[in-house]
């Protein structure tokens, strides 16, 4: 009974609700692990955006701002060496490779919770990652970003769009999971 | 007038090179500004008797009284032609308001147009003016002229003045010119539309001036210059009433210049929206259009069409609501003046004639409308597949910007910048519907001839953009310029104000910044980071035992104790020496020592410097030792058997020797580097060189090199890299190193000392440019555009380090860059755009100084007008760097259908626009007609070509060439020059330096120009060839070679002998003056029809069949073929 609410209620975000497991016993356990699943991704969704918000400030002050690309990939990638002068820069060296990362955690998350919807969901951006990780430039250390090609006009922009389509994308899975763990923790 | 052009030519060419030591407050002229002095020395000070100090020459004294009020305040011209000259004052200043003020209304309407374009030709005609003797009444006249915006009436105007006598009667006839005129203006200011029209009434009118005076012809020119003079005080109580900062510039100062600026300040000043600073060339065209049918309507002596002449009679100072009282008064009067116009029509044919610059100076500017006059040559359709000889006889030459004469004088030479658009498209839109690509191909440090070098303590530069002050800037007035790059108002300093060059104070357009596009600075201490380093070289030597056995020591060492002295650099100049095998040798050079001390460092894994100061010494302490050193260094490693090479370790070293000062590392390898950081392993297959399908290892196959070069760039140090090896050497992966460090790469492959004298000669040569050639250190170079352009992408030996600088560490004067632009915002508001490099870079001398490049070019509306100004050459360069980046970013054989499709992108949509065009044929406007064939000599190219053998190491040399060369060497690798040498006759020949330099045409890259009893000469750049067939002329043989005949010429020929022959002395003349003209002096090699060497020779037959290629022909239908897809 508890179980038929939320299907009844509304329309259009059912089709995005994970199918649900068959057994009562087995809902009760994986209530606790996919809610802890939607509440973990949630931080780190949420984590996410502020990388994705960061990488696009620091391309756009890249193409408006005089800086040297030198350091900023250098920031960009997680090679700590150089002393850094911006705060900003910073605070989030290690970005490229810690945010792959994350994302590939919660996903391996989702696998584990069998919530299969949410991680098709997430399979796109993954395989993303692995394909633009595959493909950076020739490169000893980790990195994505080559700071003799980043000020390539193509490269830049580039960059910038898929800053933005990751922060909507973050911004919007932000939102289904906090609605995912809502659901999850109702209707168990 | 063609004179006084001349003149004026002479006056602006002055000498170069000129770096002035502080004569007069702390600046110096040159030479040929001397002539000024006279006119100008004396109004540094005292503005008022600028006039009078000119004028007595020519001038009585009355003249020079009326002259003289009719400049610096009404009541006193009043007093002259009491009646009458107030009252043209009174209606030019009215028209001038008139001019002015709608602007604010409706800026974008036609009135701004007008404005913008009367400035503009104020500009254009101020140069003009020059060239007339006492530039003060020349400067006036096209002031004048410029407030109307009629460069027909400017031609008119800009007569100087002579004769006095006939004086006050002439001024009647220029004052009523100016009173309909005016009225013409006032009586449409409120219509304010078709202000096009009634401007073009005004050359009719205008043309009165001379016509008064059929029995004076030669008095005309003063009547102009009076009537200007006029106008000019016109001018000076607008200026007064409107802006009085203004006006209180132009009380003060030397009027006669001061107010063309003026007015063209104020053209912009209203014009705000409109910010074309200079002119607008649309703007231009149309009017000149009708100056040049006003031209020819005078000289058919039609003059003053009837509408023109109808239009004067309307009411005075009729709707000016910012006429001054005063003015209003003396309306009448002009009125009263105005019948007499129609008399004056009667000797205006004489005119032109008398003055055939006028002429000269309209068809020019009329010759700039492409749409409404007949169709330029750019745009003559041909058609590719018919014609057979579309190659010119004479060597191709950069299209000349559509721009009006002055404004061409005055821009950047296209040896030191070239664009590949030379009229740039409006909009991104219609930049993508032409299909071609813009972009900039520099030459920015080109060893110049002329030079001007400005030593000042300030130098100007727009306070928001920080563009360097060039000669396309507007000034408002003698206190303010505008930037003709942001737009941006600025003041002129003080110091600005005096010019070095006449002596004289308030004349800033006259400033060497101003009347050349490039120039030097040397620049205070402002524009410096640190005290500019000294000169650094640090040598880099390969001593294994492949460097050993392949001898290049010898040529090196000897090389560089033959230019020991001559290596650019003063006293602080610091020189080091570095070896490495599998250890990395140093040598201790410090001054005192007995003898080098060699230093061995066997750690390679963590490479140290033994001893940090002695390592790199002062070259002229030390001399001694560096002597003794270079003599012993080629016998010290002859029985090592070390075969490994240590390149990375010893890289490190150096890196670390020179990272506190800078300066240059010349590394010299012979292998692949097999030990420490930075190993290399053999990537190339040689069964994949002729691969038709994949080229793989174009890229790097570590980042070592990159990151060290970057490293390097960051210390301000280049890294030139000379490969001489056998085999392969992964020169994808080390080239990198001079890559990013604006290094330059030198290849020679199969380099052996005695096997191969042609590389070894090559080497010699080589070093001995390299050696001795110019070098900046520390260098920087920024790229501005006109706002709306912005850079897309740079190409070249550099390190870009923001959107618009580049980092170079070192840059030579054989350094090339290319660039890719993009239209951002749409050039709507503007007419003309302008590019500007600063290299900032500090000298050998240990001088800081920046080189301004500043080029100019119109902006276009129409397909038609891209297509005509396209530079083919430039453009073909472009895209050979496109091509590059692409092969190594995507793949080969992606790049080569990329060229492919550029052209027939673009010959496609060339054949769209012109709808009347068949479309079964293929067809390209005149300026692209060597697009097909030049692209398809970049196919056959070895960066690019497929099918053929082409070692790795050789194609990606030809794509760093690519990337570095400057445009006049690349062109010459991508299609080289072939010339038929064995009959060079005295027909068309030129002298140099008073040798008679024979010049004969080029012929077609085809074996099928090749006969059997000719000899023939390829210029490849790099390299001649002398191809000499079976049956050639014996006297040939015998007068140029030296041979008795045709078997007796060995196989291996590099230098023609100097034969006391007629045909001798012609051929080898040719040959110095094709070296003459290039930095790298390029190695002969004669070639026998049937030795192996010819393939090197039928190789850059670019026209001709491969067996994995297309011939020309071929290619042209194969693109047909795409087309009709």
């Amino acid at each position: 009974r508890a179980r038929a609410r939320p299907r009844s209620g509304p329309a259009s975000p059912a089709l995005l609700l994970p199918r649900w497991p068959r057994g009562a016993a087995l809902a009760a356990m994986a209530f606790t692990f996919a809610a802890f699943c939607y509440m973990l991704a949630l931080l780190l969704t949420a984590a996410l955006i502020f990388f994705a918000i960061w990488h696009i400030i620091a391309f756009d002050e890249l193409k408006t701002d005089y800086k040297n690309p030198i350091d900023q990939c250098n920031t960009l990638n997680p090679t700590v060496e150089k002393v850094k002068k911006i705060k900003r820069v910073k605070i989030a060296l290690k970005l490229v490779l810690p945010e792959y990362l994350i994302h590939a955690f919660f996903c391996v998350m989702f696998l584990c919770a069998a919530e299969w919807l949410t991680l098709g969901l997430n399979m796109p951006l993954l395989a993303y990652h692995i394909w633009r990780y595959m493909s950076r430039p020739v490169m000893s250390g980790p990195g994505l970003y080559d700071p003799t090609t980043i000020m390539n006009a193509d490269i830049l922009a580039y960059c910038q769009k898929e800053g933005w389509c990751k922060l909507a994308f973050y911004l919007l899975s932000f939102f289904y999971y906090l609605y995912g763990m809502i659901y999850v923790l109702v209707s168990s | 007038m063609d004179a006084k052009i001349k003149a004026y030519l002479m006056q602006a060419a002055y000498p170069v090179e000129t770096n002035y030591s502080p004569v007069q407050n702390q600046i110096q002229f040159p030479f040929g500004y001397g002539l000024h002095l006279e006119n100008y020395s004396a109004s540094s000070g005292h503005y008022p008797q600028v006039p009078h100090e000119a004028v007595p020459s020519q001038l009585n004294n009355q003249y020079v009284a009326d002259y003289h009020s009719a400049c610096y305040s009404i009541p006193v011209q009043s007093v002259m032609t009491p009646s009458v000259g107030p009252s043209m004052l009174n209606t030019q200043q009215s028209q001038q308001l008139y001019s002015g003020a709608p602007h604010p209304v409706e800026s974008a309407g036609g009135p701004t147009q007008g404005a913008i374009s009367s400035a503009s030709h104020l500009h254009t005609s101020v140069p003009q003016s020059y060239s007339a003797l006492s530039s003060h009444y020349s400067s006036l006249t096209s002031s004048s002229v410029a407030s109307q915006g009629f460069p027909l009436s400017s031609g008119h105007y800009a007569m100087p003045t002579v004769s006095s006598a006939v004086y006050p009667n002439l001024s009647y006839p220029s004052m009523s010119i100016g009173s309909p005129y005016g009225q013409v203006f006032t009586s449409q200011s409120l219509p304010a539309v078709g202000q096009f029209e009634e401007t073009n009434a005004f050359p009719g009118q205008s043309s009165t001036v001379p016509r008064t005076l059929p029995h004076q012809v030669p008095l005309g020119y003063n009547s102009t210059s009076w009537s200007t003079s006029d106008f000019q005080s016109a001018q000076d109580n607008f200026s007064r009433n409107h802006t009085g900062s203004q006006a209180k510039a132009s009380s003060q100062i030397n009027t006669g210049i001061v107010l063309c600026m003026q007015y063209g300040g104020y053209v912009n000043n209203q014009a705000s929206s409109a910010p074309a600073p200079l002119s607008s060339s649309s703007d231009d065209e149309e009017e000149d259009e009708e100056d040049e049918e006003a031209e020819t309507n005078s000289a058919t002596s039609s003059p003053a069409p009837t509408p023109q002449t109808s239009r004067a009679p309307k009411p005075f100072g009729y709707g000016y609501p910012t006429l001054q009282p005063g003015y209003q008064n003396t309306t009448p009067s002009t009125s009263a003046m105005q019948p007499s116009n129609p008399g004056h029509h009667s000797g205006f044919q004489q005119y032109p004639q008398q003055y055939p610059g006028v002429n000269q100076l309209s068809s020019t500017l009329g010759g700039l409308s492409l749409q409404h006059s007949q169709q330029p040559e750019s745009l003559r359709p041909v058609n590719l597949t018919q014609d057979r000889n579309i190659l010119p006889v004479s060597p191709v030459l950069a299209p000349v910007p559509n721009l009006n004469s002055d404004l061409r004088k005055l821009n950047c030479s296209p040896d030191s910048f070239r664009c590949t658009l030379t009229n740039i498209p409006q909009t991104q839109a219609l930049l993508n519907k032409a299909k071609l690509p813009l972009g900039l191909l520099l030459h920015p440090f080109r060893d110049l001839t002329q030079l001007p070098v400005i030593t000042s303590s300030t130098i100007v530069r727009c306070r928001s953009c920080r563009t360097y002050i060039n000669p396309f800037v507007a000034f408002i007035d003698q206190r303010r310029w505008k930037c003709n790059l942001c737009y941006r108002v600025n003041d002129v300093p003080e110091e600005f104000m005096y010019n070095p060059l006449t002596r004289s104070y308030g004349e800033p357009h006259k400033r060497p910044e101003v009347q050349n596009s490039t120039v030097e600075f040397i620049a205070s201490s402002d524009y410096m980071l640190r005290p500019p380093q000294p000169a650094v070289y640090l040598f880099v030597l390969d001593v294994s035992y492949n460097a050993v056995e392949a001898g290049y020591l010898t040529i090196v060492c000897q090389s560089l104790l033959e230019n020991l002295d001559k290596l650019p650099g003063d006293s602080r100049t610091r020189i080091g020496f570095i070896t490495f095998d599998s250890t990395v040798q140093f040598y201790n050079l410090q001054e005192g020592l007995s003898q080098p001390q060699m230093l061995i460092v066997s750690d390679i894994d963590d490479v140290f410097l033994p001893t940090p100061d002695s390592l790199l010494v002062n070259l002229h302490e030390s001399k001694e030792l560096i002597k003794d050193l270079l003599n012993a260094l080629p016998n010290m490693f002859t029985n090592t058997r070390e075969t490994h090479s240590a390149l990375g370790p010893a890289l490190q070293a150096a890196f670390k020797l020179m990272s506190p000062t800078g300066g240059r590392i010349s590394v010299f390898q012979s292998q692949l580097p097999s030990l420490g950081a930075g190993l290399l392993h053999s990537r190339e297959d040689p069964n994949q060189r002729s691969s038709t399908k994949v080229v793989q290892h174009l890229g790097p196959a570590t980042d070592f090199y990159k990151k060290l070069a970057l490293d390097c760039s960051g210390q301000q140090t280049a890294v030139d890299l000379f490969l001489l090896s056998s085999q392969y050497s992964d020169l994808a992966s080390l080239a990198c190193m001079s890559k990013y460090s604006a290094g330059c790469i030198y290849y020679y492959p199969s380099f052996h000392h005695s096997h191969n004298p042609a590389q070894s000669e090559k080497l010699q040569k080589d070093l001995k440019r390299y050696l001795t050639r110019k070098i900046g250190f520390e260098a920087v170079m920024r790229i501005r555009c006109t706002k709306g352009l912005s850079i897309h992408t740079f190409h070249g030996n550099l390190f870009v380090r923001s959107t618009d600088l580049l980092s170079l560490a070192n840059v030579n004067p054989d350094a090339g860059f290319a660039v890719q632009m993009s239209i951002e915002e749409s050039l709507t508001d503007t007419s003309l755009v302008c590019f500007q490099t600063a290299l900032l870079y500090t000298s050998s001398k240990g001088e800081r100084r920046i080189r301004v490049h500043t080029l100019c070019l119109p902006v276009v509306t129409s397909l038609a007008d891209v297509y005509a100004g396209a530079d083919v050459q430039a453009a073909v360069c472009l895209l050979a760097n496109m091509a590059v980046d692409r092969s190594v970013s995507s793949s080969l054989s992606d790049a080569r259908d990329a060229l492919v499709n550029a052209v027939v992108d673009s010959l496609s949509a060339y054949i769209s626009t012109a709808s009347n065009l068949q479309q079964s044929t293929l067809i390209a406007p005149n300026s692209l007609k060597l697009f097909p064939l030049y692209i398809l000599a970049l196919l056959k190219q070895k960066a690019f070509r497929t099918g053929t053998s082409t070692r790795l190491d050789d194609r990606i040399y030809a794509m760093c060439q690519i990337k570095s060369q400057p445009l006049v060497h690349l062109m010459k690798m991508i299609h080289p020059n072939l010339y038929r040498i064995d009959r060079l006759t005295n027909e068309g020949t030129i002298h140099v330096n008073d040798r008679v330099v024979p010049q004969p045409p080029l012929q077609k890259l085809s074996a099928e120009k090749l006969t059997r009893e000719g000899a023939f000469l390829m210029d490849c750049g790099s390299i001649f060839y002398i191809w000499i067939g079976k049956s050639c002329d014996n006297s040939f043989i015998k007068d140029v070679l030296g041979y008795p005949n045709y078997a007796s010429v060995p196989q291996k020929l590099t230098q023609l002998p100097e034969l006391d022959t007629v045909s001798s002395e012609r051929a080898r003349s040719f040959i110095s003056w094709l070296r003459d003209s290039r930095p790298l002096s390029p190695v002969l090699q004669v070639i026998k029809d049937e030795s192996p060497a010819k393939t090197d020779f039928f190789q850059h037959l670019v026209e001709d069949r491969t067996e994995a290629a297309f011939s020309y022909y071929e290619f042209l239908l194969h693109i047909q073929q795409q087309i009709c897809k």
